[in-house]
């Protein structure tokens, strides 16, 4: 059925429908609105399950790690300070192998204090052993869970599902949301493979020495490797049950074009717009949206760009003193593929700063002016600086 | 071998191999709690002596379940194990946190405090050796006044730990928690009768104990039980109970000795000056007159 929803509605109302057993919350804006949500859901007995009100994102991942440890399916939900105060449980939930799912509305970090949306937030997570999904809109956010589930309980992996904060949290938009029945069939109850359990004790979390440290991490970098291929398998299962499919990444009018805008999130749905009006003059554009941005998708995204001159990677984070993290990645990625195609790395929208059509047209024309000659003398350009207030252009 | 007394169990659910140090009053602790709360547990340990030398992988002395996350969330980890284990109907299990004074009176309160005021159903039982020895002899909140340590060293200026223990079983007990009570390795049968009273509560309960470490403490290896035991007998340590909001000691010292009788079995409080050793005795003579021992 069509509902009007805002992200974080869509993402409350996917935990419910993945019948979740804990619920670990704690407030931080723009991601606050799930936890009431699914507070609702309980009080009213829309929803059975234990809601936890935890003192700290620290603890709301500890009690998670808690309850998936047992066997229970879980879900927490946070954003920017929150993610940073639970990344050292982050590390731990991916090295137990916890199958727990959070969604994440992307949001600034400080300082200076900021509540809007930029992605430094997860990236800054990125190494964690977490799968990590980023959605364009609030369908995506609902259908994304829901997968992340499958995702992660058959690879005994935690999954991430970010989404722009504001822009895509707060913003309403009609969502299809699934019959329950329909749901229950996609994502049948977590039936854990060594829950704690005084029936068959195990021991969880020990010491892991030099001798066996390499290989524990070794197995779970081999894990997250294999979520690629489960999340194709997964996506493929739930688009012949839904009718929506989203793949690794999304290629838009991308296969002959010269340029191509290589985006995350919520700012593709504007940089498609201007990919059309450029497509209308002739000018061979395109765009690649990274979806999974962990395991990363370098086959498919070799595949997606290496025919391309220029890939102008568009992107709201940045490695402080070098360069945006998928910037560097897909350098990484193309780094032995012959003929690569040249790449810019546009870092823009930081903590809330609107990307305009008029930014991504900067991007195009200076990707545009790279193909021409060739060769790109400023890898790493801002776009929307107010240069005066930082001492350019005086 | 002598007998296990009556009602407690011979079965050891702590397996030996373990890489405790001789005469660690700490693993003592964790065999008594074993014998005392029995199979049908959850155990979230806390980063610690305890977690390390009981789990080297591949190896575990652990014959329940049991899991370590980190260090400042066995409260909060347990929390999760009480919520998923009532999600899931399964009734009879109980989740218990275990964490060192490190883990409960600093880095872990909280998480702690966040537990106990949220109701969760979780045991929490913090082994108290005084100090960070897992890292060797750092200071905790749970120092008592005067030892040293290696962050509380003996110099020109400073005279080892210059503030008083934390007293962590009065802030849980602050918090409204229907059980909160202190023990000793020393006293056995006391600290597994307060595990099965705590255990037997819904809701959040807290067994403290106190117990003696040999490297941290500069003991000897065969003095552990004895110094354990003149930290009750002196009153330096007292052993309580504190249930639905009535206090009750349940071992008054039948003639308190001089605390400097505690004091003196150990190297950190070696440096002490007979004066420093009267100022201990009237922090004692304090405490005590707080608990009605005389």
């Amino acid at each position: 059925m069509k509902q009007v929803l805002t992200g974080n509605e869509a993402a409350a109302i996917a935990a419910k429908l993945a019948r979740v057993k804990v619920i670990s919350a704690y407030p931080i804006t723009p991601q606050t609105a799930i936890v009431e949500k699914l507070a609702e859901f309980v009080a009213n007995g829309e929803l059975d399950a234990e809601f936890m009100k935890v003192e700290s994102e620290h603890s709301a991942m500890s009690a998670c790690i808690g309850a998936a440890a047992v066997g229970a399916r879980a879900f927490t939900a946070t954003s920017s300070q929150g993610l940073m105060l639970m990344s050292e449980m982050l590390y731990i939930a991916a090295g137990l192998r916890l199958p727990i799912v959070m969604a994440n509305a992307n949001r600034a970090l400080s300082a200076p204090l900021n509540i809007w949306c930029d992605q430094q937030d997860s990236m800054a997570v990125r190494d964690s052993g977490w799968v990590q999904l980023y959605c364009e809109d609030n369908q995506e956010i609902l259908d994304s869970i829901l997968q992340a589930y499958r995702v992660a309980e058959e690879l005994m992996l935690p999954v991430m599902v970010c989404f722009d904060g504001y822009i895509l949290s707060h913003t309403a938009e009609p969502v299809d949301v699934p019959e329950q029945e329909e749901v229950d069939d996609f994502l049948p109850p977590y039936r854990p493979r060594h829950p704690l359990d005084p029936a068959m004790p195990v021991t969880m979390g020990p010491v892991g020495v030099p001798e066996y440290y390499q290989e524990i991490r070794y197995m779970l970098h081999e894990a997250v490797r294999a979520a690629r291929d489960k999340i194709v398998e997964v996506d493929r299962e739930y688009g012949k049950r839904f009718g929506r499919r989203y793949g690794l990444v999304e290629c838009y009018r991308s296969d002959d074009a010269e340029i191509i805008l290589l985006t995350l999130g919520s700012l593709s749905g504007t940089a498609k717009d201007l990919i059309d009006r450029s497509r209308k003059r002739g000018e061979r554009v395109g765009l690649v949206r990274v979806r999974a941005y962990r395991p990363f998708p370098r086959e498919v995204l070799v595949k997606a760009l290496e025919h391309a001159k220029v890939v102008a990677v568009l992107e709201k984070d940045i490695s402080l003193g070098w360069a945006g993290a998928l910037f560097a990645d897909v350098s990484c990625a193309l780094a032995n593929v012959e003929g690569a195609p040249l790449l810019m790395n546009f870092i823009c929208g930081l903590g809330g700063r609107d990307v305009s059509p008029l930014q991504i047209r900067e991007a195009l024309r200076a990707a545009a002016r790279a193909a021409e000659v060739g060769e790109v003398k400023r890898p790493v350009r801002w776009l929307g600086l107010r240069e005066k207030l930082v001492g350019l252009g005086i | 071998m002598t007998a296990a007394p009556p009602g407690i169990p011979e079965e050891e659910l702590l397996a030996p191999g373990h890489r405790a140090c001789a005469g660690c009053g700490c693993v003592l602790a964790m065999r008594y709690l074993l014998k005392a709360l029995g199979r049908n547990i959850v155990v979230s340990m806390a980063t610690g002596c305890m977690e390390v030398v009981t789990t080297p992988y591949p190896e575990t002395s652990w014959r329940v379940p049991w899991i370590h996350s980190a260090f400042e969330n066995a409260a909060a980890t347990a929390a999760g194990i009480a919520a998923g284990l009532k999600a899931l109907g399964k009734k009879g299990v109980k989740s218990v946190a275990i964490a060192g004074d490190g883990g409960t009176a600093d880095i872990g309160l909280q998480a702690l405090s966040g537990a106990v005021e949220r109701g969760d159903n979780v045991l929490f039982c913090c082994y108290d050796n005084e100090a960070y020895q897992n890292t060797g002899i750092q200071r905790s909140g749970a120092t008592p006044f005067g030892a040293w340590t290696t962050t509380t060293p003996i110099g020109r200026v400073k005279r080892g730990e210059d503030r008083p223990k934390k007293d962590v079983p009065a802030i849980i007990a602050a918090h409204g928690a229907p059980y909160v009570a202190t023990a000793s390795v020393a006293y056995p049968l006391d600290f597994i009768n307060k595990l099965r009273r705590a255990a037997a509560i819904e809701g959040p309960t807290y067994v403290h104990v106190h117990a003696p470490c040999v490297p941290g403490w500069r003991i000897e290896t065969s003095k552990t039980i004895e110094v354990a035991r003149l930290a009750v007998l002196t009153g330096a340590w007292v052993l309580y109970e504190i249930e639905r909001g009535q206090l009750r000691v349940t071992f008054k010292p039948p003639k308190r000795r001089p605390v400097a009788d505690y004091l003196k079995l150990q190297g950190r409080f070696r440096h002490l000056t007979e004066e420093e050793i009267a100022q201990i005795q009237r922090m004692v003579d304090e405490q005590c007159r707080r608990f009605g021992i005389e």
